[in-house]
């Protein structure tokens, strides 16, 4: 075989191949999503985040908003203080109640922002005073085996 | 007399173990020599191209069939799986990050080492056997920057474009058992692929692990083959060698790897 079919191989097989990685980054990958969309950053802090991750979806009404950024703990509150990366196109208004939900039982936690009705928006920077805290189920029974003892020794 | 016995087998174990270790030492310095005449596999572009075509080109169509049905299986049994809990949705999610972060790269390498690996030291063997390579010292060619460099560099390069076609193929497979044949939702397959994986952790990783993958089997493939014993049963047994112990070094990389990369890390 000679040099110029061998290059030409080369060349379909190379070039496929580096196709075959750019599928998997825009298709399966989703390197899309990375694309730098202009966003601005909010606080809140949550008594108890549960199983929060970073990147976990911001969503109001079901519509992605927003990513989680980071989570550290206040060392002076004992708060999880989470801050939030925003999609620059939709704004929330000052008074807006963010809550930490599990989509079904065993699906993903994400932040559910439900919109208040103050005319003052958030800006960049700012910070949701009113947060729900995640349910930690296990919290949740233990109070209701609780509750049935204490009202069972009642009786 | 039981002592003399018993020395021999002590000798035998003692003799095996220096030549296993200074094999090993061999394989290592070897790796050092391929390394610093890599620059002539790249000098002379044209010889590392025909390498490229031989353990590439020629490895395409395994590589893409294998690829389309191990998908198709993917598919049909992850579908079976997930179903059973309801979440026959995520059937793209599961295929994807099995095919990209595992599958890919270890069935793309085990491949590539069956196919392409025994035929570099098959190749390299013979022309020690019929004393190519000597012929070529006495030439004052050097038979590492000739001979073994550029197929070492031709395998490092083809094998993550394999494992990435690997992986695209069982992906479509994995689309046409579970969208058109089953019928779970084209957007809820694609969407959940795309929610799920991640180009920096899942598809990169993916990536690194393939290159791995490539260099170590090209460097046994080549060592092998330069090691062999000069007869017909070295050449032959040298090859036994690659494919045996490239698969075992493609799939004990693989844990370190996945250990290294993956540990902690979630579904995040």
């Amino acid at each position: 075989m000679n040099k110029a079919t061998i290059d030409l191989w080369v060349g379909i097989f190379v070039t496929i191949g580096l196709g075959a990685i750019v599928f998997l980054a825009l298709k399966v990958g989703n390197l899309t999503s990375i694309e730098t969309k202009p966003t601005y950053r909010l606080e809140a802090s949550f008594d108890n985040i549960g199983g929060l991750k970073l990147r976990a979806p911001v969503k109001a009404a079901g519509v992605i908003v927003g990513r989680v950024e980071s989570v550290k703990l206040d060392n002076k509150t004992y708060e999880a203080v989470v801050s939030l990366r925003m999609d620059n196109g939709y704004q929330f208004s000052k008074d807006t109640i963010a809550s930490i939900l599990t989509s079904g039982l065993l699906g993903e936690v994400y932040i559910g922002l439900e919109a208040g009705g103050d005319p003052v928006m958030l800006a960049d920077g700012g910070r949701i005073s009113k947060t729900q805290s995640a349910v930690v189920l296990e919290k949740l029974i233990g109070q209701f085996l609780f509750d049935k003892a204490s009202s069972g020794s009642a009786k | 007399m039981p002592s003399s016995s018993l020395a021999r087998g002590v000798r035998r174990i003692g003799a095996g173990t220096i030549r296993a270790v200074s094999r090993a030492g061999f394989a290592a310095r070897f790796f050092l020599l391929v390394l610093r005449h890599s620059p002539s596999a790249f000098h002379r572009l044209q010889l590392t191209a025909r390498e490229i075509y031989f353990a590439g080109v020629l490895s395409l169509v395994v590589i893409m069939v294998s690829g389309l049905f191990v998908g198709m299986v993917l598919g049909l049994q992850g579908y079976d799986a997930l179903n059973k809990y309801g979440a026959g949705d995520s059937l793209g999610i599961f295929v994807g990050l099995s095919l990209v972060r595992e599958l890919g790269p270890v069935v793309a390498g085990l491949l590539f080492a069956s196919r392409a690996g025994s035929a570099i030291t098959a190749e390299i063997g013979l022309m020690k056997t019929t004393e190519q390579l000597s012929a070529m010292e006495m030439m004052a060619v050097d038979p590492l920057a000739r001979i073994v460099a550029p197929r070492f560099w031709g395998g490092v390069i083809a094998m993550p474009l394999l494992a990435a076609l690997f992986s695209v193929m069982g992906v479509f497979g994995a689309y046409l058992v579970g969208v058109r044949l089953i019928g779970v939702d084209n957007g809820t397959f694609w969407g959940n692929m795309q929610a799920g994986i991640g180009f920096w952790p899942d598809v990169t990783n993916g990536i690194i692990k393939s290159i791995v993958f490539g260099i170590a089997v090209s460097l046994i493939a080549v060592f092998e083959g330069y090691d062999a014993n000069p007869t017909a049963e070295g050449v032959s047994a040298a090859t036994t060698r690659t494919v045996v112990g490239g698969s075992l070094a493609i799939l004990a990389l693989d844990f370190v790897l996945t250990v290294f990369m993956f540990r902690g890390l979630g579904s995040g």
